[in-house]
C-alpha cells in the first residue's frame, strides 16, 4: 500500500543518496495518517474550537496558530484526561483532604479556606503534556497522537503546596507527596489516576495548589476548582480537580507511576531525578527539555519577496531560563540570534522574533533552536523512546518566497 | 444545559477558525464510524465502555499485529476490560486488518 508517508520517505530517500546526513536535516516528521483523518476542530463547552484527538476521555490540543503570544488564554488551553468520568464540581461542596501515613495532623480544606488561610502566590508556568509531539515520533508509537499543541502557558495563582503540607505536620520519613483527582474510570478494575512527586519537589516554593488561571477560576476542562501546578515538570503531575494530597513514607505503587510516564535512564540531559521511583532501566519523567516552536508560520505558507519576513515563536525549558534562540533560513548551515521578548519568569514561555529580508524567490526552510541557562539545547535527531516523550527535535517549517 | 458543540474538519485549517460558527456541524462521538468488518460490532461494544473509538483511527496506520495485540492485552490486564480470550483474538484480527500494517 502506498501511504503519504511512504511517498515522502521515498522522495527523501532520493535526497539522502545525494549527500550523507542530508536526510536527517530535510526530513520533517508527520502525524500518523489516521490521526490527521480523525482530527476535527471542535469546541468543548467554554472553549474555542481546538484540535480534537479523542472525544472521550476528552483530549484536545491547541492549534499552533493559537499559541502565538506569551500567555495562552484559558479558552484556548489544551485539554487532556485519562479517565472518562469527569464530574462537574460544586465549589461549595468541594473538599481537599490532606493526609497519608506521613502526615501527623490530617486535615480537610474548603475552597474558601484554601483562598483565605494561605498566602496567595502567582507563577507563570508552562503546562506541557509529557506526550506532546508523540505523534511526530519516527517510528510512530501508540498513545494519544499529539502534534505540537498539548501545551500552554498561564499565570497560576494559589497556595504554596508546602504551606498546605506544613499544616499536616509531615514526618521526616516522608519521601513522596501523592495527588488524586475527582475523575474516575467506568470500571472498578481500572487503576485510578494517582500521581506522586518527590517530597523535595513538593516543598519547593514554586509548587502550588492553584485555584486561578490567568485571573479567572480554572476552566472545568483544566481542573476546576483546583489543580496542582508543578512548574518546570511535565503536566502528568499537575493533578486536575485535586481532592486528595497524601504524604507517603513509601514510594507510591500505581500503574501511572511504575509503568506509565517513564523514560529510559541516561538518555536525556536532565538534572532533576525522582530517586524513589527509579528502576534499573527507567525513571519517571521529570523536568521539561529545552524546546522551541515557530508559531506564526506554517508549512506551505507563501510570503512575498519584497517585504521582510518576521518569524515569531516560543521557547521554554524546565525552569533554568532561556538564554538564546537561534534561527536558520538555510537548512541549518548558518544560525542567527533571534530577539527575546517579554520575560515572564523562568518557568514561562519566552516569546522571540527574528526578521530577515529574503534574498531570492523559492522554497525556504525556517529552523529554530533554543538554549537555556545551563547550556542545554535542542537535538537534530529524535532521541527515540517507546512512550514518545521529550521530543525537542529542531523544527523545520517549509515556506515559499514568491 | 451545556451549549452545543461546534465542529468543522480540522483539515480545513486554522484559517477557518474565525468562521467556525458559520461552518458548525453537530459532531460528537456518536457519529464516529469503524471500518466495515464482521467484528466491528464486537470492537465497538467492548472498547467504547471506557473510551470513544476515535482512539483506534488516531493510532493508525502504523502498528503491526504485535502492536495491536499489546494494546488490547494492556486494556484487559492493566485497565481491567472484561474481554474473554476468544474475543481478544477477534478484536486483534479486526484491528490488524483494518487499522494495521500487515
Amino acid at each position: 500500500m502506498t501511504t503519504r508517508r511512504s511517498v515522502i520517505q521515498s522522495t527523501l530517500g532520493g535526497f539522502a543518496l545525494a549527500g550523507a546526513g542530508l536526510y536527517g536535516r530535510l526530513a520533517r516528521a508527520e502525524l500518523p495518517d489516521g490521526t490527521i483523518e480523525s482530527a476535527i476542530l471542535d469546541a468543548l463547552p467554554g472553549k474555542q474550537p481546538l484540535l480534537k484527538r479523542t472525544f472521550r476521555p476528552p483530549n484536545y490540543e491547541t492549534p499552533v496558530a493559537l499559541l502565538d503570544g506569551a500567555i495562552t488564554p484559558n479558552d484556548r488551553f489544551f485539554v487532556r484526561w485519562h479517565l472518562m468520568n469527569i464530574p462537574e464540581i460544586d465549589a461549595a461542596a468541594w473538599r481537599l483532604s490532606v493526609g497519608g501515613d506521613g502526615a501527623t495532623q490530617p486535615l480537610a480544606l474548603t475552597l474558601e479556606q484554601l483562598r483565605r488561610e494561605f498566602e496567595p502566590v502567582e507563577v507563570v508556568a508552562v503546562c506541557q503534556c509529557a506526550g506532546n509531539r508523540r505523534g511526530l515520533s519516527e517510528p510512530h508509537v501508540p498513545g494519544v497522537e499529539w502534534g505540537n499543541g498539548a501545551m500552554g502557558n498561564a499565570r497560576w495563582k494559589g497556595a504554596r503546596l508546602k504551606d498546605v503540607l506544613a499544616r499536616a505536620a509531615l514526618k521526616k520519613e516522608t519521601i513522596e507527596i501523592a495527588f488524586n483527582g475527582a475523575d474516575a474510570p467506568p470500571l472498578e478494575a481500572t487503576p485510578p489516576f494517582v500521581k506522586s512527586i518527590p517530597a523535595w519537589k513538593a516543598l519547593d516554593d514554586s509548587v502550588l495548589v492553584a485555584y486561578e488561571m490567568n485571573g479567572a477560576p480554572l476552566p472545568h476542562w483544566n481542573g476546576f476548582p483546583a489543580r496542582i501546578v508543578v512548574p518546570g515538570w511535565a503536566a502528568t503531575y499537575w493533578m486536575k480537580q485535586v481532592v486528595s494530597i497524601r504524604a507517603l513514607t513509601q514510594p507510591l505503587a500505581s500503574f501511572w507511576m511504575n509503568t506509565a510516564y517513564r523514560i529510559p535512564k541516561g538518555r536525556f540531559p536532565l538534572v532533576d531525578r525522582f530517586m524513589s521511583q527509579e528502576s534499573e532501566t527507567s525513571t519517571p519523567i521529570t523536568e521539561l527539555v529545552v524546546n522551541s516552536l515557530v508559531t506564526n508560520l506554517r508549512d506551505g505558507q507563501r510570503l512575498a519577496s519584497h517585504s521582510p519576513v518576521v518569524v515569531r515563536g516560543l521557547a521554554w525549558d524546565g525552569g533554568y531560563g532561556i538564554r538564546r534562540v537561534e534561527v536558520s533560513i538555510d537548512t541549518g548551515r548558518t544560525w542567527e540570534t533571534a530577539d527575546l521578548d517579554d520575560d515572564l519568569g523562568r518557568f514561562s514561555f519566552r516569546p522571540w522574533h527574528y526578521a530577515f529580508r529574503p534574498r531570492a524567490k523559492g522554497p525556504l526552510t525556517v529552523m529554530a533552536r533554543a538554549s537555556n541557562a545551563i547550556g542545554s539545547t535542542q537535538t537534530f535527531e529524535l532521541i527515540f523512546n517507546n512512550p514518545g516523550y521529550h521530543n525537542n527535535v529542531i523544527q523545520k517549517v517549509a515556506i515559499e518566497i514568491v | 444545559m451545556r451549549p452545543a458543540r461546534k465542529s468543522i474538519p480540522a483539515r480545513a485549517g486554522v484559517a477557518l477558525l474565525a468562521s467556525a460558527g458559520a461552518l458548525a456541524a453537530q459532531a460528537d462521538e456518536t457519529a464516529l464510524q469503524l471500518r466495515d468488518g464482521p467484528e466491528a460490532v464486537v470492537v465497538r461494544a467492548y472498547c467504547s465502555v471506557c473510551h470513544s473509538i476515535d482512539y483506534i483511527q488516531m493510532n493508525s496506520t502504523f502498528m503491526k499485529r504485535a502492536g495491536w495485540e499489546a494494546e488490547v492485552r494492556k486494556m484487559v490486564k492493566v485497565m481491567g476490560a472484561p474481554v474473554p480470550e476468544d474475543d481478544v483474538a477477534r478484536i486483534v484480527d479486526y484491528l490488524t486488518r483494518h487499522y494495521g500494517t500487515e
